[in-house]
Formats: structure tokens, C-alpha cells, sequence
């Protein structure tokens, strides 16, 4: 045994091969490149088979680790996924998406000496080999229970409480505004990190079980959640709708040409694939000295968006310090590499136009840190005399998202706190009876796995309520 | 996917009307909602307010101008041909109450959603005058529908080829002289310098004054921020808090700055796609 575990810290993490910083900066295509089986089976060789394992605790939808980790090991890749889909219908894009390092890799007991097993990239292998091989059987479906269930929104939460609920044997009918499924997962998050085409299968792979879809159906417009109820007949609504209102600056000049929300800016390349323009209707400015305001993981995206864009002089300015910074270490480190310059200790005063109501330029507060704030992170305040203005004729707005409320206004009796968020306990319950919510619109903006997980335990209850009345 | 049920050209083929298929939408909209509608797969989501809907036959009707790539692709399309996605009704319904005059001015293809507006004034008991304008007669829309919807109806020509020669706002200063407070609101509803200086006149008068704007949008459920409108100082989104605002609070240069923000782009995509249709016409 010990001997075991010597030979398997040697072995070392294996690193997935990526598109070089200079090449990929230039191109939408996707970074990581994917594990070979030989790598996967090397990997998944480091995995300890702990007893009690430490990296499923971590994981928000409590993904059978060790014993999909064995079945690659084994070579029996038909075998990992469908132990993945035991607990997760998204493999493919939680492998690519979720924060590993603060949840199951933060756990795993190899990167107390050693680098962590790397299981999402295991997670990713297993889900990327199974797409489109006839020979991989789709998981059991449970018999048919009569029961219907109306989906909101169809980001990961959603597709989370499709995907169980559909086995469970109810029914399930997505509803998008949009006019493809995904949400943040198509509108939000690059193709350069999550490829389209991955989120597509993921969805198909819902559809395969049962699951329908429909597209174009503004729920609060075109239909409301009590006409759901009431007039479709549906036993139980979960509403995933996302936290879909953008945050402005609220500063001078913030109308001026130019200036986008991260979630315009991204919704226009990703979804609408602007970055396709003219073959693609719909168009993006082209910013020849771009700022991108905010720190987290749509910042990082939007600025690696802009430089794939072609500009060279792409810019994060954020108000606090490196240290400080919410966006993943990983999305910063590739931000970094692609030559992205960071302004830390910046916030924006005012934006300023040209004659024909472009902006041209943007100008700048330097920034200290003082005292600990109620989030724990040092506050920044004003440097007193210390201003300056940069040239900078495209800035996108990341400084993160507040509740829309175009369903919650048109639902009534649904409660919702003062900030606009749904009212909802732990399994997603909220007080109008039938009704579940979860992910962003219950818990402001987060990540994928958090709403994935929230959609999770709203499944369960939802499947208690329809099975026993509780 | 959505099917077209009827194509008719207006004004000289500059403007389409269509009546599709789309029985949701048709059972939800109201007077002043809209759709966005994207016409193929590679195409861009544009919003077009809806001159029409019957719930019974679960169609609407748009009416829009053909100005670039995307009113010129759904153009192309005839009648059973689909259009990919439309989503609606978007933004809030006109509140419609029975006030006693109304005026109602409407210029270019903004009277095709002035009029349903107007006759549901009409229908509330209200006594409705309308104004409706083009640059000349053949370009004038829905003049028998207007009439029918209102109790008085006049038509303004720029170039005095048709009715009154000049602009919408002479009439509606006439109109606002003659009839002084008896007017309690005014809709006007066009490009955006005639509301403009249409919301300067009624402002003069103190009449209520509503307006409506064609921002540029893409998920016109308030999700993006590109139709924001500053309205009394304040940023609006005209997807969800409007499309309807207060006349004499909106910024109109830059609602109307705003509408170029991609010129460029869109002469390229036209030109890219006459030059194409050119050339499949020369084959």
C-alpha cells in the first residue's frame, strides 16, 4: 500500500494540452485541448479510491468521483459516464466550467502532498468521449407518472431539474425566451472556453430522454407562471430564470456609443456569434483601446472576448488589488498569458465623448485599500488628488448582475427579498405553492455547479411534493 | 418556426406588411407591444412592433420598412414561407383609458403602430383626431385604416403632394389652438425628430404626451441594456420599461446617436447582400 502510494505521487498531474497564449488570443476555438485515453488512463490512475472520499463532499451535486475515476482507470469509459450521469446531466460542461479547485479537487487528498487528481479534466474525457457513440445506452428512465413539470429558463440549474425530474419518470417542458437553449451557457460563457456545439449535445442529450423544449417563450410575456399552472396543467413550476439584469456604473457619459454591458458585449458574440460578422447578421464595434470594468469571471471573459476580437490593447481596470480579485486563478492566469494588461487600484469617474456621442476616453480614481468591508475584502478608497484619463473607445460594464424581474412581477404571490431575489428555503421551496426557483435569481450571481446544485435539491423536493404531497 | 400567412407591399414596396402564424403571441398582444424576431439562423434578433393580432385566427401582423439587411432578408421571404424565431409580446401595453380627446400623430411606418393604438382609444369612447404624415402620397400608409379608427383625420405631405403641405406639427399645433384643454393626451408615434419636435409642441400646450421608441435591442427582455433611453435623467430600458415613455422627458439626441451606433456595419451587411442577390440574379 505504501509503496502504491509512492509510485502514484511520482506520476505527477497530468496538465491538459492547451492552444499556445499567441496563437489562441487571436482565435475563438477552444483552449483546453481534451485529454488522449492515454492521459486519462494515466490520470485516473492517481486517484487513491479513498474510502470515505473527501472531493464528493465538495461537489455541489455529489458526482460519484472515485468510482468513475476507477471505471477510466479500468478503461471502461462507457461504464464513467454513466456513472456521471447517475448524479450530473451536464459532464460535459461542469468538466469545463466548474471552479474544481475550491470543490472536489480542493478536497482530494493527493493535493494535501501533491497536485490534486485532476478530475474535472477526467470528468471532461469521459463526457467528450461518450458524445455522439451509439454504443454508449442512455440511463434508465423511471415509468411515467403523470405528472408535469414546467422548467424556467433553461441555464445549468434548469437543465439540472430537467434532466432528474425527466428520469423520475414525470414530464418536463423547458421554457426559453431565448431563441436557443443554454442560457448563460450559450449567451455568457465564450466559445473559446465552452463550445457551443458542447452545450447543444448536453441539451440534446435531455431531449433524448424526454425532455421538450420550447423555445421563444417569454415567461411573464408570453405566458405567466400561473397560466402554467392553471390553464397547461402543469403539477409543479421550478423558475431558473438567472439573475439576468445588468449592473451599470451609474457614472457620467455611461450612454455614450461604446459603452456595454457584459452581458450585451457577450451575449452579442456568443449567441448571436458576432465574432462571425458579416456571415452572422448581427455586429459588434470593433474598440481599438478597450476597458472592461470589474473583476470576476465575466470580466475575464469579456476581456479575452475583446482581444480575440482583434484588439491589441485590451484592459482590466478593477477597484481593488490582484489579491482581491473573484474571477477564477485559472481565468486570470489565461487573461494574463493573452496579453491582457491589469489596472488594478482603478475605479471609473466619468466617461467622455466625442463630437458624435462615441466614447474616446474614460476617466480614472486611484485607488487604496483600507479596513475590511462586510464581505471581508480590504475596501478601496479614493487616493485623494490622484486622477487620470486614458484613451479608451470601448468599455464593457462587468461589475455583475441584479434580479430581473420580468417573471417575478408578473407572478403573484411570490415573495421576494429587497434586492428583487426570489424568497426560496434550502430545497428551492418558494411561499406560492407548486413553485420552486433556484440558482441566481434565489442567490444573486454565482457559478454553474451552485445553481446546478440548487437545481438539484429543488428536483428532489419537487419530486417528494408530486410523489407523496409533501 | 413561424409561418407568413400573407405579404402586401405599402408605399411603393418600401414597406412590408405581414400577417404570420403565431397563436401565443396572437392570445397575449395588446396595442404598443412588440416582437423580436430573427429571420434565419444566421440572422439578428430585431424588434418590430405589431400593427395587428386576432387571437381567433392566432396571427399578428407586422408592418415595417425595408432599411437594411434584416427588413430586406424578411422581405425576400413570400407568403407560407417561415421565419425562424419571433418572440413576443414584448414590452408593457399602452394604457388605454377613456380620457375625452385624444390626438394621435403618427409619421412613416410609426402610423402602423399608431393605429392600433388609436382604435383601441377610439373603442374606450374617446374622441380621437389623427394626424398622419410621409415625405410624399405614395409613401403615406393606412390612411383608410386611420380613418375608420378616428373622428377626424388629417393627412400632412412634405412635399405637398397630398393633403397638407408641410410637416405633422403644423396640424397638431392647429388642432392643439383649436381645441386647448379638451385635448387631455397626445400619442406620437414616428422617426425620431418627429417626436421630437411633435413632444416640443404638445409641451407648449401642456398636453400629456406619449411616445414611442425604437431603440436598438437583442434579448428585449431587459437582460442586455442596449436599448437603454435616458427618460427625466434617468436610464430606462426600452424593452421592458417602455417601449412607451413620457415625450417630454426623453432625450431624444441621444435616443437618436444611438440608433447609428452601427451604420457602418449595417452599409456593409446590405451591401454584401444586394451584391450577392446580384449575382445569383445574373446566374
Amino acid at each position: 500500500m505504501a509503496e502504491d502510494k509512492v509510485k502514484k505521487e511520482k506520476v505527477g498531474r497530468h496538465q491538459m494540452p492547451e492552444q499556445a497564449p499567441e496563437v489562441r488570443r487571436r482565435n475563438f476555438k477552444e483552449v483546453p485541448l481534451g485529454y488522449t485515453a492515454e492521459m486519462a488512463l494515466a490520470e485516473a490512475s492517481r486517484c487513491l479510491q479513498c474510502k470515505k472520499p473527501a472531493c464528493v463532499e465538495g461537489c455541489p451535486v455529489g458526482v460519484p468521483i472515485p468510482e468513475f475515476i476507477n471505471r477510466i482507470a479500468e478503461g471502461d469509459f462507457v461504464g464513467a459516464i454513466l456513472k456521471l450521469w447517475e448524479k450530473n446531466s451536464l459532464p460535459a460542461v461542469c468538466g469545463r466550467v466548474c471552479p474544481q479547485e475550491n470543490q472536489c479537487e480542493g478536497n482530494c487528498i493527493v493535493g494535501k502532498k501533491d497536485k490534486p487528481v485532476a478530475i474535472g479534466n477526467l470528468e471532461r474525457f469521459a463526457a467528450d468521449w461518450a458524445r455522439g457513440r451509439s454504443e454508449v445506452p442512455m440511463p434508465p428512465v423511471k415509468p411515467k407518472t403523470g405528472k408535469k413539470v414546467a422548467v424556467v429558463g433553461s441555464g445549468p440549474g434548469s437543465l439540472t431539474v430537467a434532466g432528474d425530474l425527466i428520469r423520475k419518470g414525470h414530464e418536463v417542458t423547458i421554457y426559453e425566451a431565448f431563441h436557443k437553449p443554454g442560457g448563460v451557457l450559450v449567451y455568457g460563457i465564450p466559445e473559446f472556453r465552452l463550445p457551443k456545439e458542447i452545450v447543444a449535445a448536453e441539451v440534446n442529450f435531455l431531449e433524448r430522454l424526454g425532455v421538450k423544449v420550447e423555445c421563444n417563450a417569454v415567461v411573464g410575456r408570453t405566458v405567466t407562471v400561473d397560466e402554467l399552472l392553471d390553464k397547461e396543467g402543469f403539477d409543479a413550476v421550478y423558475i431558473g430564470v438567472g439573475a439576468g439584469l445588468p449592473r451599470f456604473l451609474g457614472i457620467p457619459g455611461e450612454n455614450l456609443m461604446g459603452v456595454y454591458s457584459a452581458n450585451e458585449y457577450l451575449t452579442r458574440s456568443n449567441l448571436m456569434k458576432a465574432y462571425l460578422f458579416p456571415e452572422y447578421d448581427t455586429p459588434l464595434v470593433k474598440g481599438q483601446h478597450v476597458c472592461v470594468f470589474g473583476g470576476g469571471n465575466v470580466a475575464m471573459d469579456a476581456l479575452r472576448t475583446a482581444m480575440r476580437m482583434g484588439c491589441d490593447d485590451v484592459k482590466c481596470v478593477y477597484r481593488r488589488s490582484h489579491e482581491e480579485m473573484p474571477c477564477r486563478a485559472e481565468e486570470l492566469h489565461h487573461a494574463e498569458q493573452e496579453g491582457i494588461q491589469f489596472f488594478y487600484l482603478h475605479n471609473p469617474l466619468r466617461f467622455i465623448g466625442d463630437e458624435r456621442g462615441w466614447l474616446k476616453a474614460v476617466e480614472l480614481q486611484e485607488m487604496e485599500l483600507g479596513e475590511p468591508d462586510e464581505s471581508g475584502r480590504r475596501r478601496p478608497v479614493a487616493k485623494a488628488g490622484s486622477t487620470k484619463t486614458i484613451d479608451c473607445d470601448m468599455a464593457i460594464i462587468a461589475v455583475g448582475s441584479g434580479a430581473n424581474p420580468l417573471v417575478t412581477a408578473t407572478t403573484p404571490g411570490l415573495a421576494v427579498n429587497k434586492w428583487g431575489y426570489i424568497d426560496a428555503d434550502e430545497a428551492g421551496k418558494t411561499k406560492k405553492p407548486k413553485v420552486w426557483a433556484g440558482g441566481d435569481i434565489v442567490t444573486g450571481a454565482a457559478t454553474v455547479i451552485l445553481a446546478a446544485g440548487a437545481g438539484r435539491k429543488a428536483a428532489d423536493s419537487i419530486h417528494q411534493h408530486l410523489s407523496w404531497g409533501w | 418556426m413561424f409561418q407568413i400567412l400573407s405579404k402586401t407591399e405599402l408605399a411603393q414596396g418600401t414597406v412590408v406588411a405581414n400577417e404570420i402564424m403565431a397563436p401565443k403571441i396572437a392570445a397575449k398582444a395588446r396595442p404598443g407591444q412588440f416582437v423580436i424576431l430573427r429571420v434565419n439562423e444566421t440572422g439578428e434578433r430585431i424588434p418590430l412592433t405589431m400593427a395587428d393580432s386576432d387571437p381567433k385566427r392566432g396571427t399578428i401582423t407586422i408592418i415595417y420598412q425595408v432599411v437594411g439587411k434584416s427588413t430586406a432578408l424578411l422581405k425576400s421571404l413570400n407568403v407560407m414561407d417561415y421565419i425562424q424565431d419571433i418572440a413576443g409580446p414584448l414590452g408593457r401595453p399602452t394604457p388605454i383609458e377613456k380620457k375625452g380627446t385624444i390626438i394621435c400623430v403618427g409619421g412613416g411606418t410609426g402610423v402602423a403602430v399608431l393605429h392600433p393604438i388609436t382604435r383601441g382609444f377610439k373603442q374606450a369612447g374617446n374622441k380621437v383626431i389623427g394626424i398622419i404624415g410621409a415625405r410624399t402620397k405614395d409613401l403615406l400608409i393606412m390612411e383608410d385604416k386611420m380613418r375608420a379608427a378616428t373622428d377626424e383625420l388629417y393627412v400632412c405631405t412634405d412635399d405637398g403632394s397630398y393633403g397638407h403641405h408641410g410637416f405633422v406639427t403644423d396640424v397638431l399645433r392647429e388642432q392643439l389652438t383649436k381645441l386647448g384643454s379638451e385635448v387631455k393626451e397626445a400619442v406620437t408615434i414616428g422617426p425620431v425628430p418627429m417626436m421630437k419636435f411633435c413632444a416640443k409642441v404638445t409641451a407648449e400646450f401642456g398636453v400629456p404626451t406619449m411616445v414611442s421608441l425604437n431603440a436598438i435591442m437583442v434579448d428585449g427582455t431587459g437582460m442586455c441594456g442596449c436599448c437603454r433611453v435616458s427618460v427625466g435623467g434617468k436610464t430606462e430600458f426600452a424593452c421592458v420599461d417602455g417601449p412607451e415613455f413620457d415625450g417630454h422627458k426623453v432625450d431624444f439626441e441621444e435616443l437618436g446617436r444611438r440608433l447609428t451606433a452601427y451604420q457602418k456595419q449595417e452599409k456593409e451587411a446590405m451591401d454584401l447582400y444586394q451584391h450577392k442577390c446580384s449575382c445569383a440574379a445574373n446566374q
